[in-house]
């Protein structure tokens, strides 16, 4: 029987005399629980709504009642049965600006994160439009895996006007939006057609050789590439730049299979489907760094899923470890690299961009970081474009009812972005690129694609 | 190799930003690492240096009173000098924003309580709410904006016998927001001077009033009326105003334009407008942050927020000088090492987490640095709840160069300075001590710090 259980008399407890100041010892009042008990964060609150104030959502629509309630309020009142979760949870948008604008560390986006999924899970209509669209867009990888089985035809279908509005009526994914396209060849059919492991291990070992570095143990140079859907499907530009620039320093690159990193099925409350592409993700990461290698994402919502919210959501043997040895493909390379040195010595022409650090980004600490390192590069500056978010968040800019708010979010940034001398914008993040472009009609570019630029095409 | 800077800051509130902004300003590169968005949004915004005495007394010239404060105060190390180039750091970063700068003398600001507050530095927008000002003051409060009841603020503010007629009035906020919108919710309404209905209540279920902004006329239909927020705003209170010289709002006239607010509101009511100080999210503490913020970067400083710093690396073993090499951000449960020539600790006192308790002791986290506390945690506190609680002044002790001190009594690292509340030595509760000491010691720290990288 614990401290706590001990039944004591409570008219003692008023009586001062009866329990001297000696005596007295505070107890843990509530018991260690095996499962997740969200419990002590929530208590954390103490309701400053500095959350509400961050959060991009709130900000331009007035029925949304911001992140305290969906995370602390809403945790307390759903611990009784008798009461449903609201629906409005559907409307974060898990930008997770809300856990960064805690000055309690109370784990805001986990509490949403749960309360969706229990929402989607126990009170939302299976055969529902909103159900079946949400599912499809949160399995995103899924139709993409088929469309990039005949790419020109899904572009083809995709892009037409007609599928746009049956789309839209149908399923009630906008018709605003270009649908992005699929690549001809994908990320991976490219890295097995190139050699795989053999090849990168190879070229590694050149570049090792040429940069004096031989001497260096190749088990000390191997990163696995977590590529993501999108840059396997659509931006497998993107994946290349990250492995010539890696090869380029030395590094053996693996490409591990791996599912959808769970992003946007974590936004839609489809936690079993998350699970799912979870439990392979960990199971084949946590096996690329028992061969010695450490994982790369060039998306930032994929690290930011594999460190926080696995952890937070999930329990897979090696959770831990992976989100621990997982690092988004810039930050790895300053950590590891002399990439300021490397970088004074290299030039590019005219590569003036109007960066936008995702929230995903900002989360990891990663904001400032392409402003910083394209600072050293010759012919290259990139602006920050400030904090705004950028509204599309994944899937929910798609959603015929989400996009007039996503775009007034995004209204910020665009100005932004105009503002800037720059004629092309630069993110991380896949859908944040979309929304970027979209709003401006900007080329948009990943920071890779410059590094590899200066630091690799250049030699060739 | 790694991310090196010549100073690393750790912590983002005024005393880490201010440490940031004087480095940089002396040349070196400067990061500054914060775990969160900076605390300067739960600040009030005004800046106090010493508004009582250790007895209780109200201070009308704080720089006169720091002599008589005791050898362990942040003030006493950095001295009157110190003092007075933290807040000519902060005149020259928020310019006409802020008043209090041609006077020593401390201001008397009414807060959003209905006490009175010695402060030496207030935000323009709550200049005319002064309460040594005779003019008579009519306090607006929100039926939604609970934390400001302006008709108890006002009988507080007449037994504290301030010299002025003060009455409290409750009214709605006009248009058709949810009960419980944000403080900048309202803000914004104000800022872009949106139309929102008002006459006739119970438009129910309306949505969300339109944004168009400023301009008169309009569509009108049926019994209610729409009108740009500052109008609708000057309206609601004209029925309250019988002649009243000044009207005091919450803190909540925009984010951005709020001279134009309150220079509109001025003009509707043929009264002086003011704001009243309020508590989290602070709308003059976040303009004050975005001021700071732009400074900051404006002289190059770096920002790395998102991870808390939680430990260190020693400088190599055989350079025996007991330095810091790195400080170490836990990034879910990765170790991600952020190099510096030199170190600034400015992570807040016990609320602010830069020192933490159990019932063991009292320490410092990331560095460990020794922070004196009695043995007995039963003397760490007095009984009564507003009595002079001895863990209110709990905090790391320095040298003269504001390098924390080991049990020893000598510096614990020969590149470590610590700034703000994570000193120990003041009660910024009790004095009124809070900002003065973040700006005077942040300026010291920050400039000793770039001197010795750029010497």
């Amino acid at each position: 029987m614990s401290d706590a259980e001990t039944p004591t008399d409570p008219s003692d407890a008023r009586d001062e005399q009866a329990v001297s100041d000696e005596e007295f010892e505070p107890v843990q009042v509530f018991p260690e629980s095996e499962e997740m008990d969200l419990r002590p964060g929530s208590d954390d609150c103490y309701k400053c709504s500095t959350c509400d104030s961050a959060c991009p959502v709130a900000e331009v629509d007035d029925e949304f009642p911001g992140p305290k309630f969906q995370g602390p309020e809403q945790w307390r009142v759903k611990r009784k049965d008798d009461h449903d979760i609201d629906d409005s949870v559907m409307s974060c948008s898990n930008c997770m600006r809300c856990d960064s604008a805690c000055p309690s560390d109370v784990p805001l986006s986990q509490m949403h994160n749960t309360a969706r999924g229990q929402f989607v899970e126990e009170q939302m209509e299976k055969l529902s439009r909103e159900y079946v669209r949400n599912r499809i867009l949160a399995n995103y990888g899924t139709l993409a895996g088929f469309a990039s089985k005949v790419p020109r035809l899904a572009n083809f279908v995709m892009g037409n006007s007609f599928v746009q509005s049956i789309n839209e009526k149908l399923l009630g994914i906008t018709s605003e939006r270009e649908f992005p396209e699929f690549a001809d060849q994908t990320f991976r059919e490219w890295w097995h057609e190139r050699g795989g492991n053999a090849t990168s291990e190879k070229r590694a070992r050149e570049a090792r050789a040429k940069r004096d570095d031989a001497s260096a143990d190749a088990d000390d140079k191997r990163v696995a590439y977590f590529h993501g859907c999108y840059s396997n499907y659509n931006t497998p530009e993107v994946g290349k730049s990250m492995v010539r620039t890696f090869e380029h320093f030395g590094y053996e690159v693996m490409v591990p299979p791996q599912q959808c990193s769970g992003t946007p099925m974590f936004a839609n409350g489809m936690l079993a489907d998350a699970e799912r592409a979870a439990e392979t993700n960990v199971r084949e990461l946590a096996a690329a760094i028992e061969d010695g290698a450490d994982i790369i994402a060039s998306c930032t919502s994929c690290s930011m899923s594999l460190r926080q919210e696995y952890p937070e959501l999930f329990s897979f043997e090696g959770t831990a470890s992976v989100a621990a040895r997982t690092y988004e493909a810039l930050e790895y390379l300053r950590l590891h690299e002399d990439l300021d040195a490397e970088l004074a010595d290299a030039k590019v022409e005219d590569a003036e961009f109007a960066y936008h650090a995702p929230c995903h980004a900002r989360n990891q600490g990663l904001a400032g970081q392409a402003v910083e390192v394209l600072d050293n590069l010759t012919g290259a500056n990139a602006e920050d474009v400030g904090d705004s978010c950028s509204g599309i968040s994944g899937t929910y800019g798609w959603k015929e009812e989400k996009y007039d708010t996503s775009m007034e979010i995004g209204a910020e940034m665009f100005d932004h972005m105009e503002d800037t001398d720059a004629e092309t914008g630069m993110t991380e993040c896949p859908t944040c690129a979309m929304q970027m472009e979209h709003g401006t009609g900007y080329e948009i570019r990943h920071p890779l694609e410059v590094l590899d630029e200066a630091l690799v095409e250049r030699e060739r | 190799m790694a991310i090196e800077d010549d100073v690393t800051v750790v912590g983002g509130g005024l005393a880490g930003m201010t440490a940031a902004l004087a480095a940089a300003r002396e040349g070196a590169d400067v990061r500054l690492l914060s775990h969160k968005d900076s605390t300067l949004r739960s600040a009030s915004g005004l800046v106090d240096v010493l508004g009582y005495d250790a007895d209780g007394t109200l201070l009308a010239d704080p720089f006169e009173a720091i002599a008589d404060l005791p050898d362990s105060h942040p003030y006493r190390t950095v001295g009157v000098e110190g003092v007075r180039e933290g807040l000519a750091l902060f005149d020259a970063v928020v310019g006409d924003r802020y008043r209090g700068d041609h006077t020593d003398r401390n201001a008397l600001v009414a807060t959003h309580g209905g006490s009175v507050k010695p402060t030496a530095r207030y935000p323009a927008s709550a200049a005319p709410g002064l309460a040594s000002d005779e003019r008579s003051v009519l306090l607006v409060g929100f039926e939604t904006v609970t934390d400001f009841d302006a008709p108890l603020a006002a009988d507080h503010l007449r037994a504290a016998g301030v010299p002025f007629e003060v009455e409290g009035a409750t009214v709605q906020f006009p248009g058709d927001f949810r009960a419980d919108a944000a403080r900048t919710r309202l803000a914004d309404a104000l800022d872009a001077n949106e139309r929102l209905e008002v006459g006739a209540a119970g438009s129910g279920g309306s949505g969300r009033s339109g944004r168009s902004g400023g301009g008169a006329g309009g569509g009108e239909s049926g019994y209610t009326t729409s009108l740009p927020a500052r109008k609708a705003l000057a309206e609601t209170v004209k029925d309250h105003l019988d002649g009243t010289e000044r009207v005091g709002f919450p803190a909540l006239l925009g984010q951005h334009e709020t001279d134009e607010i309150r220079a509109d509101l001025e003009a509707e009511l043929g009264a002086a407008v003011f704001e009243v100080p309020m508590g989290s999210p602070s709308l003059p503490g976040m303009r004050l942050e975005g001021a700071f913020q732009r400074a900051c970067r404006d002289a190059g400083v770096r920002f790395t927020t998102g991870n808390p710093v939680v430990g260190y690396e020693e400088r190599d073993a055989d350079r025996h000088d007991g330095g810091v090499a790195a400080v170490r951000v836990n990034r879910n449960g990765a170790a991600i090492p952020f190099h510096a020539d030199q170190f600034v600790l400015a992570t807040g006192g016990l609320v602010g987490k830069g020192v933490d308790s159990d019932r063991e002791g009292v320490r410092e986290p990331i560095f460990d640095c020794h922070v004196p506390a009695p043995s007995d945690r039963y003397d760490w506190f007095a009984d009564e709840a507003f009595g002079d609680h001895p863990f209110a002044r709990f905090g790391v002790e320095t040298d003269d160069d504001l390098r924390p001190l080991d049990r020893e009594g000598e510096p614990a690292f020969s590149n470590l300075r610590a700034a703000g509340a994570v000193l120990g030595g003041s009660d910024f509760a009790a004095e009124k001590s809070g900002s003065g000491v973040s700006l005077a010691t942040g300026v010291a720290a920050g400039r000793s710090a770039a001197r010795e990288v750029t010497r």
